[in-house]
């Protein structure tokens, strides 16, 4: 039996496309996803995303724990309701997965992990907390909504009480506070401004409904991917997995090598990997017809003049520019060209650093 | 449910015809496969003057999610392509059986539709998926 959301019938009133994702019954479209998708870029937009697993990180080594976990450094978090992002790692440096953590107080941090790795990130964590004062608390009774778009704030606003108006006023990016009921949080998987809002299950329906009334449109999965592929986001699973390092997935910004004598899980593996060199994550675009998929094969010549290849790791069409990008780990020789193989023929391509459009804009 | 208009035949590969006044056939995809395919990004068709041959390929159509084939239903020479799908491959999603046409045959062997399937054979092909 697939496990469905709390909103899953707010989904089917919206005539949702529903589509199982990793066990989870999940709308992946309302009609068009390109709609969806420029809605978002252009107005407000929902997801439902309460398929994700919230976990809170209680007591008095919380802290202590979560930097050997991460690779990142929750000692970086010193005001209330700061979110950080990063891989949770394995001994041999290998990406478990991908998350975010807001520091809520010293003695209570929480994190949002992938639904799709559910099962496995909390047998890891249950596995290395062990001798520390931390309890692990699954919030499975928590739903979650995120709102995107450049009108997403000014909409999500008329729904929230004047309180949580109040507390989200001047909230820089990446903070989250808890107003009322809500956790709301300006993080998000698009590019786009906006919240990423933690409701009680009993509630999110009407939460929903409420932005479905000040004309936010509801948007699926596949716009979800477009618009995070668009960002230069990665997506577990696809761009990373427990094959892949942090210094190979364009997240080097998120692993805190300081101070020294941090003991990090798989940071000697890490170490040792940065010190011989290893793949890069790039971008690519693609002006001629077609779609880049995932999986197909990438070439290029080197500065020796030696072919060299790689795979795509994620490919779409983008709605917003209007042909086809991709992110692709390739050996780090490669230059500002390259070729994709599709459909037996060999199309050449641009390579940029991963990111294509923010804030409604090209960005490269 | 999708829509099968009678008055057509289909190809279980899901692509229809229907007869025009002059002797030919407009050629498309069901209803049925673009709802499948999703969101069409690119249209990839024929050129005026090709020969194409009944059961090949001869057409891509690419959504967001996938490259399809599109198999030409009826043997013969391509005398026109919807030139619109080159800027606007979204009509396929749109109107699949209008202004979402991808080119018009004239069939060099007419006994060839009488294979095809009628909407309730085509219906058939489609519980059975």
């Amino acid at each position: 039996m697939a496990n469905k959301t709390v909103l899953f019938n707010k989904h089917l009133e919206s005539n949702a496309k529903m589509v199982d994702f990793h066990g989870w019954e999940m709308p992946i479209n309302y009609g068009s996803q390109i709609e969806e998708h420029h809605a978002v870029r252009q107005d407000a937009g929902m997801f439902d995303v309460s398929h994700m697993t919230v976990v809170d990180v209680t007591g008095t080594q919380a802290c202590e724990f979560l930097r050997k976990l991460l690779a990142n450094d929750v000692a970086k978090l010193t005001v209330p309701g700061k979110a950080l992002y990063c891989g949770m790692l394995d001994h041999n440096a290998g990406l478990i997965d991908d998350l975010i953590t807001y520091y809520l107080d010293d003695t209570h941090y929480r994190i949002v992990v992938n639904s799709a790795t559910r099962e496995k990130d909390l047998a890891w964590i249950a596995e290395q907390v062990k001798g520390f004062d931390v309890t692990i608390t699954e919030r499975p009774e928590l739903a979650m909504i995120a709102v995107q778009g450049p009108n997403a704030k000014a909409k999500a606003a008329s729904v929230f009480t004047a309180e949580q108006n109040a507390a989200v006023e001047g909230m820089k990016p990446f903070f989250g506070v808890q107003s009322g009921s809500l956790f709301i949080a300006t993080t998000g998987y698009t590019g786009e401004a906006g919240y990423e809002i933690i409701v009680p299950q009993e509630e999110a329906g009407a939460l929903w409904q409420a932005l479905l009334d000040n004309g936010v449109k509801p948007c699926g999965l596949g716009a979800r991917d477009t618009l995070r592929l668009e960002a230069g986001m990665n997506l577990y699973g696809l761009d990373m997995d427990e094959s892949v390092n942090p210094l190979e997935a364009n997240m080097a910004w998120t692993i805190a090598w300081e101070p020294s004598d941090r003991d990090f899980i798989g940071r000697e593996a890490l170490s040792a990997i940065k010190a011989a060199g290893t793949h890069k994550q790039v971008g690519l675009v693609m002006e001629a017809k077609g779609v880049i998929r995932p999986g197909m094969a990438v070439f290029f010549t080197d500065a020796n003049g030696e072919e060299q290849q790689g795979v795509i790791t994620s490919g779409t069409f983008s709605p917003t520019l209007g042909y086809s990008i991709a992110m692709a780990r390739l050996p780090n020789s490669v230059g500002d060209v390259a070729e994709v193989e599709m459909r037996k023929k060999r199309v050449p391509v641009k390579v940029i650093a991963p990111g294509f459009v923010r804030n409604g804009k090209q960005v490269f | 449910m999708s829509n099968i208009p009678a008055e057509l035949k289909y190809a279980s590969s899901h692509e229809w015809i229907r007869k025009e006044a002059d002797g030919s056939y407009t050629v498309g995809i069901s209803e049925h496969a673009q709802e499948l395919l999703g969101d069409m990004v690119f249209v990839e068709l024929p050129e005026v003057g090709d020969t194409v041959t009944a059961g090949e390929d001869c057409a891509v159509a690419e959504s967001v999610k996938a490259a399809s084939d599109i198999y030409a239903p009826i043997s013969g020479e391509v005398i026109a392509v919807n030139e619109s799908l080159e800027d606007s491959p979204e009509l396929v999603n749109s109107d699949a059986y209008g202004d979402g046409w991808f080119f018009r045959v004239m069939p060099s062997d007419e006994s060839e539709v009488d294979s095809l399937l009628d909407a309730e054979g085509y219906q058939e092909v489609i519980d059975e998926e």
